[in-house]
């Protein structure tokens, strides 16, 4: 078992004519997603097709009629940011409950807003600025390079999409595989927390441990600290970028900040350390230490 | 994106806030002439500069005669101004001259997103002059918050009148004034985009007023696109000029006091390869994240910025390409190896999306590259370059 999405999930994208959209739909595809339907407005009653004429995918103007004819039930939203909240609510609307919204640059008032009308709603929506949702050999929603990832028993959660593939590949060349991996993205206001992540991990009995990968900015790792601390027995590997970060200074990411005092790495990782998780000091020792902490439980 | 307070004060006046009279100058001559112009027995000389703190870095004096106002504005302008937030200094190009205020009480009004709760909060204090960050540590019980409902798009009167009744205020007329001041900035900051709105100090004067005395207004770069009125308030003079050149080709960049130059791609990664470049010794020359759409000829700009910074002693180039191919990244190095002189050692690790063929073309390149297998090696024999030991 996995979270989220599995071998079952039928995957619509949003804007999957676009340059990004055909691109990394063709990569989902190879990697044995099933891409149901594709929506542009204006486009409907098109097939996309990639380059090579190796898939064909019906395009609907609407999410609503891509849901009624094909029976999609994910989305993957590839549009471009003044767009995107559009895209999220249009696709909520269609009934879909799992949206991975990998756009960058979206404003975060569209985003505080988006998050405003979801509140209660049951849709899980991850991202913006995220590479997405894998479960490994089964079903790839985003634009992580599939071949790193290996089925396996331990969930990774992550605001970076480098530092995602960096854990994933450290444990896939230790032979160590991965239930679902959620990249929940840069951004100050992200759909998906550190803390439902770990959350859901906690609560798949197919997943053994997690990793928990985190950055300067916020109070979401500390949020999934007091979770852990509490709730989860679970071994957790955990890093947190920007020990180096000066304060005031904005590092590439959006929401990647310290300021009011907030946020600093240092914090972060204390908060962790005292709910039990195993931090690295750097991402090259997340594969080594997360095999040590299997070993330690008997899981491996 | 920052603007000056002169500017921001122009949009509090378009949305009907009350703010001093004041005139911006760009000499002695013309502050003269306004201090003159504006007739009050005190006037206020103020540097505009993009960095908090300026009170106590001298940026902010008092002048009691339209010659000191010039003498004053003399000094100021074409200096730079030193502040804790900014120990370089940013260069002060123009000074705001203000009418003087009669001062009875300062309070802090602060708004921008509360992340645990991805909405925007109002933080307001009793305790204004001070930095907010200062009251937080030292008295966070004297900051009252309330939270903006996105789905409402404005704070309630309610809300603004349960922060007015805890700040003191009991007048109606001020309780009135200052419902209509919040319930302003709040629809200003959904409508313009903003991250964030300072007033500190908003004012009550003597004679019963509330008056905002400082304006700040940050705005959403993400949004900036809808608000080309907004866009033409920049300052380019008050941006570091190599994170300028940088912004040109829409790269990440931020400048630091270390020797080795890093390039990456994600933010994630380029903060914990600086963190690991730290954790084996070295020190980190920059934060520098060529994106997710990088082209051959961004990382070619991206590899010249480096280079350009005299402080570099060795670059460090570590790519995981997920979206940037691993070929496009070995691209751009061949690319910009080709236009600037390489003259530093340049240790280069790549994996990922299209590895091999990345690889095979920079070792067929014949350029001098050190490569590394992982990323802990990378850190560490750019640690090892810089102190020229390889």
């Amino acid at each position: 078992m996995s979270v989220l999405i599995d071998r079952n999930t039928k995957v619509v994208v949003q804007g999957l004519t676009g340059r990004e959209g055909s691109f990394h739909a063709k990569q989902c595809l190879d990697y044995g997603t099933q891409i149901v339907a594709g929506v542009t407005p204006g486009k409907g009653g098109l097939v996309w097709s990639d380059e090579e004429g190796k898939y064909s995918v019906p395009v609907f103007n609407t999410v609503e009629e891509a849901v009624k004819e094909t029976g999609a039930n994910a989305s993957l939203i590839f549009v471009p940011p003044p767009f995107a909240a559009d895209a999220i609510m249009e696709a909520a609307d269609a009934g879909i409950k799992v949206i991975v919204c990998i756009t960058e640059g979206i404003p975060v008032n569209d985003m505080v807003k988006v998050k405003r009308a979801l509140e209660g709603t049951g849709v899980r929506y991850v991202g913006p600025n995220c590479p997405g949702v894998i479960t490994p050999e089964e079903c790839k929603m985003g634009i992580m390079p599939g071949h790193i990832f290996k089925k396996g028993r331990v969930g990774i959660v992550s605001r970076s999409g480098t530092l995602t593939y960096e854990a994933a590949y450290q444990l896939t060349a230790r032979g160590i595989g991965q239930s679902t991996v959620i990249g929940i993205g840069g951004d100050p206001v992200p759909g998906t927390t550190h803390k439902e992540a770990v959350e859901m991990f906690n609560n798949d009995p197919e997943t053994d441990a997690i990793v928990l990968i985190g950055e300067i900015g916020g109070t979401m790792e500390e949020e999934a600290a007091e979770y852990i601390k509490e709730n989860v027995k679970k071994p957790v590997v955990a890093y947190i970028a920007g020990v180096t970060a000066p304060p005031g200074r904005r590092m590439g990411h959006a929401g990647a900040i310290i300021s009011g005092g907030k946020g600093d790495a240092k914090s972060k990782m204390e908060a962790l350390r005292e709910a039990g998780a195993y931090v690295c000091n750097t991402p090259a020792e997340i594969g080594e230490v997360m095999e040590r902490a299997l070993k330690e439980r008997g899981l491996l | 994106m920052k603007i000056h307070e002169y500017q921001a004060k122009e949009i509090f006046k378009d949305y009907g806030l009350p703010i001093p009279r004041g005139i911006v100058v760009h000499n002695a001559h013309e502050a003269e002439r306004a201090a003159k112009e504006l007739g009050t027995p005190v006037v206020v000389v103020k540097a505009q500069v993009h960095a908090g703190g300026r009170g106590k870095a001298g940026g902010v004096k008092l002048a009691k005669s339209p010659e000191e106002a010039a003498k004053i504005a003399a000094q100021m302008i074409g200096s730079r101004l030193k502040t804790y937030q900014n120990p370089e200094g940013l260069p002060i190009n123009c000074v705001l001259i203000e009418e003087g205020v009669n001062i009875d009480k300062e309070f802090y009004v602060g708004l921008t997103l509360d992340r645990e709760t991805s909405r925007p909060v109002f933080m307001v204090s009793a305790a204004g002059g001070m930095e907010i960050e200062e009251i937080a540590k030292t008295n966070p019980e004297l900051i009252i918050k309330e939270h903006v409902d996105p789905a409402m798009g404005e704070l309630l009167p309610y809300q603004a009148r349960k922060i007015a009744f805890k700040i003191g205020l009991t007048d109606r007329k001020l309780v009135n004034q200052f419902v209509k001041i919040l319930n302003t900035l709040s629809k200003m900051y959904f409508e313009l985009d903003a991250s964030l709105i300072e007033i500190n100090p908003l004012v009550k004067t003597k004679e019963d007023n509330f008056i905002c005395l400082d304006a700040k207004i940050d705005f959403d770069d993400n949004a900036l696109y809808r608000h080309p009125k907004v866009q033409e308030l920049e300052d380019t003079t008050q941006i570091d000029p190599l994170e300028l050149e940088a912004k040109k080709w829409d790269l990440n960049y931020v400048k630091l006091d270390g020797n080795i130059g890093c390039m990456v791609n994600g933010a994630g990664l380029a903060m914990a390869t600086m963190d690991t470049i730290k954790f084996y010794g070295g020190e980190p020359a920059n934060f520098l994240d060529v994106g997710g759409t990088a082209t051959v000829e961004r990382v070619a700009a991206a590899f010249k910025l480096l280079l350009s910074d005299p402080k570099v002693k060795a670059i460090f180039v570590n790519i995981f390409g997920g979206i940037v191919r691993c070929d496009r990244i070995a691209g751009g190095i061949i690319e910009a190896a080709k236009q600037v002189e390489l003259d530093r050692p340049l240790i280069v690790r790549l994996e990922g999306t299209n590895v091999e063929i990345g690889r095979k073309m920079l070792e067929e390149s014949g350029l001098n590259i050190i490569p590394a297998k992982d990323m802990a090696d990378g850190a560490q024999k750019a640690v090892k370059a810089a102190r020229g030991e390889i």
